[in-house]
């Protein structure tokens, strides 16, 4: 049986193989039928709207239908059981499980229970595995992955996106660029295991003078949370906006993407220059989740 | 020869007639191997525990012997990750019966708790720590959190 837990779980290999048959299933090479008469089951115990529609979509174009529970209130997690009990007993009516929960670790407990397979769809502050399949996916469209620059902008301290990314790129001899508020840098843990991996991270302190060095820049959202107060908030957040002035110069093939939903960093003039690509990486998670879906279901 | 074996310095802790010996001991750490291997003050063996005795192969070391008890080898093995440098004696009619190194495991469970407050391991969930032994420190199986230092203060 095949679990997707975390994107350090998966070869290069493996990794080409799902982004290979998203590639087919975008330009419809796919049975409409694959996955007809299973049935998937969409444990969501945290809000999500684009990952959730995402696999429905994702499961229902492939033939197959899904169950879904969209809380913890509407679920026997409000009495008190357990997730392993949860998983134990959802494995034995439906054919596979997504599962998106507050805990870090979450899924992997769950693959220990469950007589399906599981597919992560975001523990906590963990893994996200199908956010990084799309978003490599969404580079592999616009130029190869091997050897290029690419620029992560915003939280990278607590962005689980822009971790399971940094750790997918390691994998391609991409050099990593990181852009920070103070105090949200990559953690000095996975910058040394990035390091130590051969891969190259580069910091800088100022966005502008980074930009014309990418091929790709990620933006994450830089989260108010982190900030003792709106003043300082507004302060580094308006210091990291994307906006048009900065892309020019950039290189050719340049492109800009975000995991969204977005807030302040992007400027909405930069959704009409045609390097703007997070609407079609959202688009993208259709035939990625339908790729990850036919691997463990069939 | 060690001061503990010295018979003009005296015995430290007296020989015992069956059981075990956990010799170099990472100075210090004897009262963390045996909450690692599980003995506590709850639990009814005979044991003698020496601390900082002077040792030609480590400089100090601590020294434990349990009598009436002979320790297998997955027992001891746990606490290579505290104590790399121990020998595991094992004692029958106060001879050596047999002697091993301690090997480090490739994981450690149910031994050390996860640092990270939001690791699904920390909740009323039915399982165990898990904790893969890598170079680097301890990587939680559940959350990836990894332990570099300090790893005794995370025991259970």
């Amino acid at each position: 049986m095949r679990h997707i837990i975390a994107i350090r779980d998966l070869s290069r290999e493996e990794i080409d193989g799902i982004l290979d048959d998203a590639q087919g299933i975008q330009a419809r090479s796919y049975d409409p039928s694959a996955l007809e008469g299973k049935l998937l089951g969409l444990l969501f115990f945290e809000p999500s709207t684009r990952t959730r529609m995402s696999f429905a979509a994702a499961m229902a174009r492939l033939g197959g239908n899904f169950l879904s529970v969209d809380s913890v209130e509407a679920s026997s997690m409000a009495k008190g059981e357990t997730l392993a009990d949860t998983i134990r007993v959802v494995s034995r009516y439906v054919d596979a499980i997504v599962l998106r929960h507050p805990k870090e670790g979450a899924a992997r407990l769950a693959s220990e229970f469950a007589h399906v397979p599981v597919i992560n769809a975001g523990d906590g502050a963990g893994q996200h595995p199908s956010q990084t399949l799309l978003d490599l996916f969404t580079i592999r469209q616009s130029m190869p992955l091997g050897g290029i620059h690419v620029g992560l902008l915003g939280d990278l301290r607590y962005g689980r996106t822009a971790h399971s990314l940094a750790h997918a790129l390691s994998l391609y001899n991409v050099t990593i660029h990181t852009i920070t508020p103070k105090g949200l840098e990559l953690p000095a843990g996975l910058a040394t295991e990035l390091r130590d991996a051969g891969t190259e991270v580069i910091e800088h302190d100022d966005l502008a003078s980074a930009i014309p060095g990418l091929d790709v820049l990620y933006v994450t959202r830089i989260q108010r949370e982190r900030f003792p107060d709106s003043a300082s908030y507004f302060k580094v957040a308006s210091s990291y906006q994307v906006t048009p002035e900065l892309l020019t110069g950039v290189r050719d093939h340049f492109i800009v993407l975000h995991p969204l939903p977005r807030l302040n960093e992007i400027d909405p003039r930069v959704d009409r220059l045609p390097c703007a690509r997070y609407f079609e990486q959202a688009a993208n998670g259709i035939p990625v989740r339908m790729a990850m879906l036919l691997r463990v279901m069939t | 020869m060690t001061r503990e074996k010295d018979a003009r310095a005296g015995l430290l802790i007296s020989p015992i007639e069956n059981g075990t010996v956990i010799d170099h001991i990472t100075a210090g750490e004897a009262l963390n191997v045996l909450r690692i291997i599980g003995i506590t003050g709850t639990t009814h063996e005979s044991i003698s525990v020496a601390t900082n005795v002077e040792s030609k192969k480590i400089g100090t070391k601590d020294i434990v012997k349990i009598k009436n008890r002979e320790l297998l080898k997955e027992e001891v093995d746990r606490i290579a990750l505290i104590a790399p440098r121990a020998s595991i004696n094992i004692i029958r009619n106060y001879k050596v019966w047999d002697k091993k190194g301690v090997e480090i495991p490739d994981r450690v469970v149910g031994i050390v708790r996860c640092p990270n407050p939001g690791c699904i391991s920390n909740t009323n969930e039915p399982i165990q720590s898990c904790f893969l032994v890598q170079k680097k420190g301890l990587r939680c199986l559940y959350c990836d959190w990894l332990i570099t230092k300090d790893i005794t203060s995370h025991i259970i």
